[in-house]
């Protein structure tokens, strides 16, 4: 079993019944976690798992756990964040649409965990089949007796709600989550407190993504040993990674964390189109940093990818090929980060349309020498910590790292008023 | 004024949340799904169900770009505008859409039946370029597929 | 303390506090926006950012938000370093691509927050070449005007009128860069607060629309530090004139008042100075005379005469008290009907006899849980009510504090709270706006209101009378309160004359007084009716209808009357009568009233804005308003004239008074409940380095030419014999006494945040102590015997309704009424009926309703509601043309 989490995702699609998953193991670890293990024992195996928040920031999800207070009087909250709305990103829609089970009973167990009793899934608009599927599932799992009251007899209760957003990427910012969930403009709040203390109505709330979550009964049928074996490297268990852009079999695939770049690029995507060279890459997302050729064996897990100057994030590659204009493909993502700012802080708000200004205007032949330190400042000042959240610092990872190695594309431009 | 239809579906989001307040997301999207979009009137409707001012509703709603605030034609295009549907010429699918419709993004057609919006990364992005009508995805899409796939909505 | 290290220099400074503040304390200048002393950090707009660093070997660091950070021992700390500078530079520059720069036509220019610290991180250089953003602006009401392109996202706005005022009708819209602050449609702010808007802004999106009527830049002021006079709480105000005309009325903070805010009637009440038919020349007979002639015939008026003087309890201290002198202390007689006569000697004596102590208004918000019997604060005294709103907040504040969650991480406790609030008890005859914070409301009439409050201090000490047949929910409702009340460390009791019940008021005191005796340090609030209500009920004086029965009596008679429409006092025959009946009737007043038009002679008086005076609000602190300008001829201080005629009849005492200072002093000396008003501010002889204090900035414009149409040589500018404020630019350019501040200002900070400077520490008491002196302290515990005397339990009557008053914050208030933004919000006259009593009269809302109560006929419009009590029907006070008559009195129907 080294695809655990994509094991039953069947070729047409069909999503898995309770009846079938229940038949491939299901709910095995939510019986045996519920009957036979404490809450901390669930956290302390996921943490000694090492298994790392699947979202994009990689943080240790059992040290996360750790951090809810096991007193504070009920209710607490479990949330699945599946907003996916990162550009280039697609790997948590196929868990949500063939194995909702999976996540239902991950989401159980986490709520096990922190002792939870309430839990949402915080589903993207544009997810309508799955939101189809993970409704059936909640329901199926409810009749099971799997939610609700006193779930098999163990005494432990859980709701779970299925919600649906109305668009904007910063909900899937884990505190802007929490506000959109409550009601509210979907703006980022204030850390600490941390959400594990104040978080969903101001009660402890775990935020987790849904690979991450899905990953939790494989850990608990097979012991956090097994997880980290999964892998090759240092960071534990497997991957969903996926590969966009110009190659020849776009597509995702669950593999050993740390498979190389070149091995994604090359062997599972099928290499790059005939008349197209790859020039580079965003490893996990629209917010991280290009890797270039020379990076093309850098091990694809947190460790190595941050080493290499970027970060795993989602493990979503998008491609950039050599047909493609560095500048338009920049433009591109400042313009989503620009629209989805949520208008909070200002150099967010106010930085990111100048960006997307500038490199407009690069890529009409319009820029200045100057414009290339304007971009230069606000790569350096959007950074992390100086804006409210990572979103604008995610923003300008990418095009940072562009002017790191594709400098020549820029000046190009604004020199010779013509595309490198 | 909500119908009862709507209102029996927003009180049913309210139960599943502890504030009642919180559910008005929820509640503009039933209204949204009746009338499909958000007019001022029904806003206040709205607030006025969910015991916030119309200001405090709106606020919310105006936040998120899918709830819509002004008339919308009977079918929605959400076009992917971002980066593996860039990458892959999600520009020529758009432009043949404006052509065929005669409309740009965030216009809707005279005779009411399209409007298209831009839409952030539609999550599918290994089969770029992409876009979405109502609740249908379509993946790979060229534009010789257009005029079939438009045809479907009336 | 902890010791933090900035810029390698150690300070101590106080843990817990965020490091922004601390700076600010301390006097160093960082610049800020998102965050406010009164609204905490919620660090949205990232101006304030400073670096921190990791220990003393750490050269590095990194850039942190100084509003989002804790202070802790040892912390180290840069302002000073260059990236931290070139960020904060880069902040106004990334506001700046947006803002028009149109600070030469923008009311907030001078005055201007963006502006400042724009200068402050020395952002001058443009670097973005691209089209601004343009929004649409929105009407929104006669108070306030909408710029939307100035906006800088700071989200004060909506923190400030949504989370702190409680405010429905104002929010943030849209997101990314298209934010907008404003309402969901256009149309009149409705909040009590909207004017704070102005000065919480931080740019010129939302300015005073009443300035920019007369618009002139804050630098061309002359200003003087005042009171408000638009109800009892005595907020501190800053009053600027300019051509001879008062031009705006802001905040001027006092820790223990008003703290940074204002209401909208004490902002934009101000009209009634400015007001075209206000009196301005001396009148004899309804003819225009001069001085000469009206001093010449007041004198032929008393001398021979039986004189008598009425009071007023919106006149200063000095005037009243000089009238009394004029007059005699037999002959002086309160301005106010026998009812409210009695409801101020009875707040003085709870306050001085009782043991709970009266609370300055700030420290409302800090009560854990209040008791509200009978007032609607929003609308009596609306400061109040927006005190009440932070003290709902103080309970979850202390859960808050528990998960190490700080009140001053504003959002973080916001999100942490959620709806959770303290207890908050109200017992009103109608709604009010506070009903939606209440723990419970209890809705009865005065004298049910009032049993409510008994049996709560009979259950909190049973030696406090006890209440017989309650209802069982009233009973439950007692028992809730009292534990309550029990359970916390602060409660307070608030009531006030707004009922007209003394019931209510005594009531009030027992649950207080019982608090007391549980070793609660339970705090009472009672409000009045008028700005110096309290220092006229604490001067002795006699009731005015004996005024009435005295000269009706004996005919032949001259009576002064200052400052006061006797019709908003008593029954209109009975005021009729009494003028025609007194030989002279001399008006010393500015306001043309009923009162003025039947005066044989009126003496045109100065405003607050031409005088110096001092008023005592309802907490019993004595605050000092002064001049702002010297009135245009003809036109001076009440007391002033008093004086002019106490030295035409050659007054023994009177005579030897010669300045403000005089008067005062034998104020102080002759009024036993008056001791202190002389320490309220420094003596005019008092001067800073020898010098005075100006009224005048050192920018103030245009004085050699600003009269130059009516008279080119420059007339020298006035003498001020009052107060050691000067009239002019010139003068002692520090800072003045707290008690004498006329404008807040400071290098490099020209806006109201200049306020901070004036701090020791940031948010708290003014340099030198807050402004006032508090003349009222309680007894020892138990001084007092408890109230008894508990009235029936309420009954209808058959054909008769109970009248009640209901309060208005526009149209309730005599003076705002004259102001022409305020009268624009001034409701019709109605009467509100309970929808049951409606009903049984086939009485439908619009109807007419005709009814007589105390011998007065009215026809008024019924409003219905079912929120007032079965049997009770309300009428609003003090509108103009409504007869105001002694309530709650029953009212037989036609
Ligand atoms: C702007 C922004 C958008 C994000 N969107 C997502 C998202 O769509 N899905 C997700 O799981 N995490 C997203 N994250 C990360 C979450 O904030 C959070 O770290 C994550 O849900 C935690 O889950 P994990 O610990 O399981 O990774 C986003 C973060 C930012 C700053
Ligand atoms: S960086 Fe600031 S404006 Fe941008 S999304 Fe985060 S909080 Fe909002
Ligand atoms: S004042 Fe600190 S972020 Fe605004």
């Amino acid at each position: 079993m080294n695809k655990p989490l994509t094991q039953h995702v069947r070729p047409d699609g069909r999503p898995l019944t309770l009846q079938e998953y229940e038949k491939a193991g299901g709910y095995a670890a939510v019986r045996k976690a519920l009957k036979d293990m404490a809450p901390q024992a669930v956290t302390t195996l996921v943490k000694e798992s090492n298994l790392r928040g699947r979202g994009g920031a990689g943080f240790l999800t059992g040290m996360k756990w750790s951090f809810v207070p096991m007193n504070a009087p009920k209710p607490k909250y479990l949330i699945a964040n599946a907003d996916e709305m990162e550009p280039g990103t697609f790997k948590d829609r196929i868990l949500l649409e063939n194995t909702p089970h999976q996540l239902i009973e991950g989401m159980i167990l986490a709520a096990f965990a922190i002792q939870a009793d309430n839990a949402y899934v915080f589903l993207r608009w544009a997810y309508k089949q799955a939101a189809k599927v993970i409704t059936t599932a909640i329901e199926e799992a409810y009749a099971a007796g799997y939610l609700g009251k006193n779930i098999l007899g163990t005494g432990f209760d859980l709701d779970m709600h299925l919600h649906t957003g109305v668009g904007r990427y910063m909900c899937g910012e884990e505190t802007a989550l929490l506000n959109s969930l409550e009601g509210k403009r979907a703006t980022p709040r204030a850390k600490p407190p941390f959400p594990q203390i104040s978080g969903l109505f101001g009660k402890p709330t775990i935020v987790n993504n849904v690979e991450t979550l899905c990953c939790i009964p494989h850990i608990v049928n097979n012991g956090a040993e097994w997880f980290k074996d999964l892998s090759r490297g240092s960071d534990a268990g497997t991957k969903i990674y996926g590969v966009s852009g110009n190659v020849k079999r776009p597509g995702a695939w669950e593999l050993p964390m740390n498979v190389t770049m070149r091995e994604l690029v090359e062997e599972h995507a099928g290499g790059m189109r005939d008349g197209y060279r790859f020039r580079g890459a965003l490893p996990g997302g629209a917010s991280t940093d290009f890797l270039v050729e020379e990076h093309l064996d850098v091990k694809m897990d947190y460790t190595s990818v941050a080493a290499a100057g970027s970060r795993l994030g989602t493990g979503t590659m998008i491609v950039l090929d050599d047909q493609t204009s560095v500048v338009g493909f920049v433009k591109n993502l400042e313009h989503f980060f620009a629209q989805e700012s949520c208008g909070f802080c200002t150099p967010c708000r106010e930085g990111l349309p100048w960006v997307e200004k500038i490199l407009h205007t690069i890529e009409r032949g319009e820029g200045k020498p100057e414009d290339l330190k304007l971009l230069e400042f606000h790569t350096k000042y959007l950074g992390p910590g100086n804006t409210f959240c990572a979103l604008a610092p995610g923003a300008m990872e990418p095009l940072q790292s562009a002017l790191k190695y594709f400098r020549k594309d820029f000046e190009m431009l604004i020199h010779h008023k013509i595309s490198a | 004024m909500l119908t009862l239809e709507e209102k029996q579906e927003i009180e049913r989001a309210i139960h599943q949340v502890p504030l009642r307040k919180a559910a008005c997301i929820e509640a503009l999207k039933v209204v949204q799904e009746h009338r499909r979009w958000v007019s001022d009137e029904s806003l206040k409707d709205v607030a006025a169900f969910m015991d916030m001012s119309p200001a405090e509703l709106d606020s919310v709603a105006t936040f998120y770009n899918l709830i819509f605030r002004r008339p919308v034609g009977r079918h929605i295009i959400l076009v992917c505008d971002s980066i593996s549907c860039w990458v892959m010429g999600y520009e020529k699918i758009q432009a043949h859409l404006s052509q065929k419709l005669n409309i740009g993004f965030g216009e809707t057609t005279l005779d009411g039946r399209y409007t298209m919006l831009p839409n952030p990364c539609l999550g599918t992005c290994d089969h770029a370029p992409a876009f979405m009508i109502d609740h249908d995805l379509y993946r790979d899409v060229t534009t010789d597929q257009l005029d079939a796939i438009l045809e479907k909505y009336t | 303390m902890a010791t933090v290290y900035i810029d390698n220099k150690s300070y101590e400074v106080g843990a817990g506090k965020n490091l922004l503040e601390s700076c600010l304390s301390l006097g160093l200048d960082l610049p800020y926006f998102c965050w406010h002393p009164s609204l905490g950090s919620v660090g949205a707009c990232r101006q304030c950012a400073v670096k921190v660093y990791k220990d003393a070997d750490d050269k590095k660091g990194r850039l942190i938000m100084s509003c989002m950070e804790p202070v802790a021992d040892n912390q180290r700390i840069s302002i000073q370093d260059p990236e931290a500078k070139e960020f904060r530079e880069h902040v106004v520059e990334w506001l700046m691509t947006n803002h028009p720069h149109d600070c030469a036509v923008c009311d907030e220019g001078g005055a201007c927050h963006l502006q400042d610290m724009t200068v402050m991180t020395g952002h001058n250089y443009r670097h973005f070449q691209y089209k601004k953003r343009t929004y649409q602006n929105q009407y929104l009401g006669p108070f306030i005007n909408h710029e939307m392109n100035r906006c800088i996202q700071c989200y004060r706005c909506v923190r400030f009128y949504k989370d702190y005022a409680g405010g429905k009708d104002l929010d943030a819209f849209a997101s990314r860069n298209q934010v907008y602050f404003g309402r969901h449609e256009e149309g009149t702010l409705e909040s009590e607060f909207s004017g704070n808007l102005a000065e919480i802004c931080p740019t010129g999106v939302f300015t005073d629309k009443t300035l920019k009527e007369h618009y002139t830049r804050k630098w061309d002021l002359t200003n003087a530090p005042s009171i408000c006079q638009h109800c009892s709480v005595g907020c501190n105000t800053i009053a600027g004139e300019r051509y001879g005309e008062l031009r705006s009325i802001v905040n001027r903070y006092n820790g223990k008042v008003n703290g940074y805010f204002l209401c909208d009637r004490g902002r934009f009440g101000y009209g009634f100075v400015n007001a075209e038919d206000r009196i301005r020349k001396p009148r004899v007979r309804h003819e225009t005379v001069s001085r000469e002639t009206v001093l010449e015939e007041i004198k032929r008026s008393i001398l021979g005469h039986n004189v008598i003087g009425i009071g007023s309890p919106r006149a200063s201290l000095q005037s009243n008290f000089v009238l009394k002198a004029l007059v005699g202390e037999d002959n002086f007689y309160h301005g106010v009907n026998d009812n409210e006569h009695n409801l101020g000697d009875l707040v003085v004596k709870i306050l001085t006899e009782g043991p709970a102590r009266s609370l300055p208004l700030k420290e409302v918000e800090n009560c854990d849980a209040v008791f509200i019997l009978g007032e609607d604060l929003t609308n009596t005294a609306p400061m109040v009510a927006l005190a009440v709103r932070q003290s709902v907040r103080r309970q979850p504040l202390q859960h808050a504090a528990k998960n190490n969650i700080v009140e001053w991480n504003d959002a973080a406790a916001r999100e942490f709270i959620q709806d959770e609030k303290g207890p908050l008890f109200m017992a009103t005859v109608h709604t009010t706006k506070l009903d939606e914070l209440a723990t419970r409301v209890y809705r009865a009439e005065p004298d049910n209101i009032a049993r409510l409050g008994f049996a709560v201090a009979h259950l909190l000490d049973p030696e406090a009378p006890a209440v017989d047949d309650l209802s069982n929910d009233e009973k439950e409702q007692a028992l809730q309160i009292a534990n309550t009340l029990q359970q916390v460390q602060r409660p307070v009791i608030i009531s006030g004359t707004g009922c007209g019940s003394e019931i209510i008021l005594r009531a009030a005191a027992n649950v207080a007084w019982a608090l007391q005796k549980k070793n609660k340090a339970a705090g009472i609030v009672l409000t009045l009716s008028e700005s110096n209500a309290m220092g006229l009920a604490l001067l002795n004086g006699h009731r005015l209808q004996s005024a009435l029965d005295t000269i009706l009596n004996r005919r032949d008679d001259t009576v002064i009357i200052l400052e006061n429409d006797l019709y908003r006092h008593g029954p209109p025959s009975v005021v009729d009568e009494f003028m025609k009946t007194c030989h002279n009737v001399i008006v010393v007043d500015y306001l043309n009233t009923p009162t003025t038009q039947k005066a044989s002679v009126v003496v045109p008086a100065g405003t607050f804005a031409e005088s110096d005076g001092t008023v005592v609000n309802n907490e019993g602190r004595a605050q000092r308003f002064f001049q702002v300008y010297e009135p245009a001829q003809g036109m001076q201080e009440s007391w002033r004239w008093l004086l002019n005629i106490g030295a035409a009849v050659d007054h023994p005492r009177l005579a030897a008074w010669k300045n403000f200072e005089d008067v005062t002093r034998a104020l102080a000396a002759e009024e036993v409940l008056l001791r202190g008003v002389e320490k309220v501010t420094p003596p005019s002889s008092f001067r800073m380095a020898g010098q005075r204090i100006p009224r005048e900035s050192h920018r103030y414009s245009g004085r050699t030419s600003m009269n130059a149409a009516i008279n080119v040589s420059e007339p020298k500018p006035p003498e001020d014999a009052d107060s050691s404020l000067s009239y002019t630019m010139e003068g002692y350019r520090g800072q003045a006494p707290s008690s004498m501040i006329p404008f807040f200002w400071s290098p490099g900070w020209n806006s109201v945040q200049s306020v901070n400077k004036y701090q020791d520490e940031v948010g708290h008491a003014l340099r030198d102590g807050d402004p006032g002196v508090r003349l009222l302290e309680p007894k020892e515990r138990g001084a007092a015997p408890y109230f008894s005397g508990i009235p029936e339990a309420f009954h209808p009557m058959k054909d008769h309704l109970l009248m009640v008053h209901l309060h208005h914050i526009y149209g309730s208030e005599e003076l705002s009424n004259h102001s022409k933004p305020v009268a624009e919000r001034i409701p019709q006259p109605y009467v509100m009926l309970n929808n049951d009593d409606a009903a049984e009269r086939r009485l439908n809302a619009g109807d007419t309703l005709t009814f007589e109560v105390e011998g007065q006929a009215f026809a008024l419009p019924v409003v219905i509601s079912q929120y007032l009590p079965k049997g009770v029907a309300g009428m609003p006070y003090g509108l103009e043309g409504l007869t105001i008559v002694e309530l709650p009195a029953w009212s037989i129907l036609k």
